[in-house]
Formats: structure tokens, C-alpha cells, sequence
């Protein structure tokens, strides 16, 4: 198999680099990827939809069809990850409690439990490391600044580099470091479970109904201009707003479902215990 | 020699994105781990990424957000200047879109795991042969 394995990437590799004999060189402006559609988004971007960063304004505006099933992709691999691997209401792990005044560890045979608001024991991990003081005490001070630079990415992502993807990958990781930092219950207590799967479903939810408020206003189908009917801004400035409503709705979907693909995966469905 | 050599100058952008997705291919095909395999598939995506993002660049360009003045007022723009916007939307919602496959990927390997005990391809098609073995 290494072998087989070797010759197939050997000769598939040779293939590919003697096609790049055609292909334009490094750099070149006249490549014929730079050529037909991408000088009119360049040019008359700004124009058409008032939004300087033209990376955004292809991907909401002139690709928002693309845009919308992306985030569905997204959101659908987040639902396969929970059907594949969350399991209900089966308890089969022990759990382990320790005494807060003197360390002990208690092993928990069994469906038996200690109250979760016993102020003697704290329930902890199967594989539990003591808790590192500059670790926890750290994430807790980043992890609000790292939540507000989600939404300035998001939300500043007409100007700068930045936009729905981008924003809600960094707000996931803020619930995930708090995971990571603490452990999976303390994530779990701050972001419910079904807040994740109602808010996967809600930022399509919002993608879509932008698309639907469109229509009702009398435009296609993600054809924000039309927007200008409801809103008090002239029809270009009414696509940047479009746009940011579906950044939101995919910074939403795109956070909510980084969260369930990492606490399905930390806990194999288990949702008690993970890293 | 020398004519080689400036083929590979002028285009060492596919060269490299090539050898780098040819180890993720191999990773692919021979690793018996799954995990290696689905690492693999990683590296195979990020070569991608490359690949599109260096046909997306021009020489002496800036990133595609455009400058304007504070008031509003904008100047010509020229679209030599910029880079290929369109290569980098296309990445933007594919590395999301891999981050969502090595997800689910990661997720098949986690039941694999709770079914058969183990992760290695050999040791995986053993047990099933010998529960099939078993069954009759």
C-alpha cells in the first residue's frame, strides 16, 4: 500500500507540474483569473454597493446565492456531527466529585450523584488535571475582549479584512477556550445546548429571510437595493446594510456551529465531560 | 538546466502547492491511521487554498479593500492595483466549509472508534472480518 501509495502521488504529482507549463506565471496581472469578472467587481464595486472591501461585497452581494449554501453546508455539518455522535439520556460513565477543604477525590460508582450545587464537592473531570491558576484567570479576562473583537470583525468587515465567517469562527473559540480553560460543564451553564441549535438554525433563518424581505419588497431574491423601500438610505447604501444583516446571520450560524462540532467531538456525544 | 530553472522561478507558486498536496495525498492513500488519513485530507484542502490564493495575485498589488478619503469622495480605481478578490471569497468560505468536513470526518472516526476499538485500518477490517466470520 506505501508503495502503490507512493507511485500514484509520484505520478500524479509529475502530471500537475508539467501542466504548469501552461499556466500563468506567478504574479501576472493579465492571468486569465484576473481578467474577465474580477476587474468589474474591483472597479465598480464601491459604486454598486458602497462597501470598500470588495472581498466582502463578492462574497454577500454579487455571490450571496454561494454565500447562503455555504453557511447551509456549514450548518448541515454541524447537524450530522450531533445526530452521529450525541447520545440521550444514557449514563454510562462514573463520575468523580472532589471535596473542596481537603482535596479528596471520590469516585461515584453507578447513576448515583452528588447535587451539582453542593458547596463541599466539586464535580470534576474522569481525566482531571488540577486546575491552572494563570491559565483559568487569564481566559477569563480574554475571554470577553476575544467575544468584542468577534463582533468588530463581524461587524467591521465592510472596511476591513473581516465578515460573518471570520467573526463567528472567533466568537466560537471564545466558548471553546472557556471549555478548554475550565471544563465543559461551566461552557454548557454559560451556552445551553439547545441555544447552540436554536442559533445554528436562526442565523440561516436570518441569511434567508433577508433574501424573503427582498422579495417583499418588490426586488429578486438577496437583491438588497430593493431594502430601500423600508430603510431612510438611497438603494446602494441599502445593499451595505444587506449585507451586514447576512454577515450577522452567518457569523451566527458559523459560531453556534463551531461550538456543537467541538463539544460533540470533546465529549463523544457525551456532553459531561470533555478536555 | 538553466531554462528549468527559471520555469520553476516564474511558477514556484504551483510547485509548491503541488509537493504540498501531493503529501496530503499520499497521507491519503497509504496511512493505516485514520486520524493520519484524515490529516491527510487537511493538508490536501490547505493546498488548495494555496493554490487559488496564488492565482489570485498580481505583482506590486495591494489587498482588494479600497482606499478612500474620509469624505467620502473616491478616486479611479485601477484593477491592476488590487488583487483578485475572487479567489479569496472562494477561500473564505472553503476553509470554513474544511473546518466542517475535518468536523464531521473527526466525528466518523470517534464512532469507528467506539465500535471497533481502534483506529488502525488493518486492525478495523480484522475485527470485521471476524465478527462476519462469527455471524455465519
Amino acid at each position: 500500500m506505501r508503495l502503490a501509495g507512493l507511485i500514484i502521488a509520484a505520478f500524479t504529482g509529475t502530471v500537475l507540474l508539467y501542466s504548469t507549463v501552461d499556466f500563468p506565471a506567478w504574479g501576472d496581472p493579465a492571468s486569465p483569473a484576473g481578467t474577465h469578472v474580477s476587474p468589474h467587481y474591483l472597479e465598480r464595486g464601491l459604486e454598486e454597493t458602497s462597501v470598500p472591501n470588495i472581498v466582502t461585497a463578492v462574497l454577500a452581494d454579487y455571490r450571496s446565492f454561494d454565500t447562503m449554501f455555504e453557511a447551509t453546508v456549514i450548518f448541515a455539518a454541524g447537524a450530522v456531527c450531533v445526530i452521529l455522535l450525541r447520545i440521550f439520556g444514557v449514563h454510562t460513565r462514573d463520575r468523580y466529585y472532589r471535596h473542596l477543604l481537603t482535596g479528596v477525590t471520590i469516585h461515584v460508582i453507578g447513576d448515583r450523584k452528588i447535587p451539582e450545587d453542593s458547596e463541599v464537592f466539586e464535580r470534576i473531570d474522569a481525566l482531571w488535571v488540577p486546575h491552572d491558576v494563570i491559565i483559568s484567570t487569564i481566559s477569563r479576562i480574554l475571554i470577553p475582549f476575544i467575544q468584542l473583537f468577534a463582533l468588530y470583525v463581524l461587524a467591521h468587515g465592510h472596511h476591513s479584512p473581516g465578515g460573518g465567517f471570520q467573526g463567528g469562527v472567533i466568537l466560537g473559540a471564545s466558548v471553546i477556550l472557556m471549555a478548554i480553560s475550565t471544563n465543559l460543564r461551566v461552557s454548557l451553564e454559560r451556552v445551553g445546548e439547545r441555544t447552540v441549535a436554536l442559533l445554528a438554525a436562526l442565523g440561516l433563518l436570518i441569511y434567508a429571510g433577508t433574501g424573503v424581505l427582498c422579495m417583499l419588497s418588490g426586488g429578486n431574491y438577496l437583491d438588497y437595493g430593493a431594502l430601500a423601500e423600508w430603510l431612510p438610505v438611497d438603494p446602494v447604501a441599502a445593499r451595505s446594510l444587506g449585507i451586514l444583516l447576512v454577515e450577522i446571520g452567518v457569523g451566527v450560524t458559523v459560531s453556534a456551529t463551531m461550538i456543537a462540532i467541538y463539544r460533540n467531538l470533546a465529549s463523544s456525544g457525551r456532553m459531561d465531560e470533555g478536555l | 538546466m538553466q531554462d528549468l530553472l527559471q520555469l520553476i522561478a516564474a511558477r514556484y507558486n504551483y510547485w509548491l502547492y503541488i509537493v504540498l498536496m501531493m503529501v496530503g495525498f499520499y497521507a491519503m492513500i497509504a496511512k493505516n491511521n485514520l486520524v493520519k488519513k484524515i490529516a491527510g485530507m487537511s493538508i490536501f484542502q490547505t493546498a488548495i487554498i494555496l493554490f487559488y490564493i496564488s492565482i489570485g495575485y498580481k505583482k506590486d498589488a495591494t489587498i482588494p479593500i479600497l482606499m478612500h478619503a474620509p469624505d467620502g469622495a473616491h478616486h479611479a480605481v485601477h484593477a491592476a492595483d488590487y488583487v483578485n478578490p475572487l479567489p479569496h471569497v472562494l477561500m473564505l468560505t472553503a476553509i470554513v466549509v474544511s473546518v466542517s468536513t475535518l468536523g464531521v470526518a473527526l466525528a466518523l472516526a470517534v464512532k469507528v472508534y467506539q465500535s471497533y476499538g481502534t483506529l488502525e485500518e488493518d486492525e478495523i477490517r480484522e475485527r470485521m472480518r471476524e465478527e462476519n466470520a462469527s455471524q455465519e
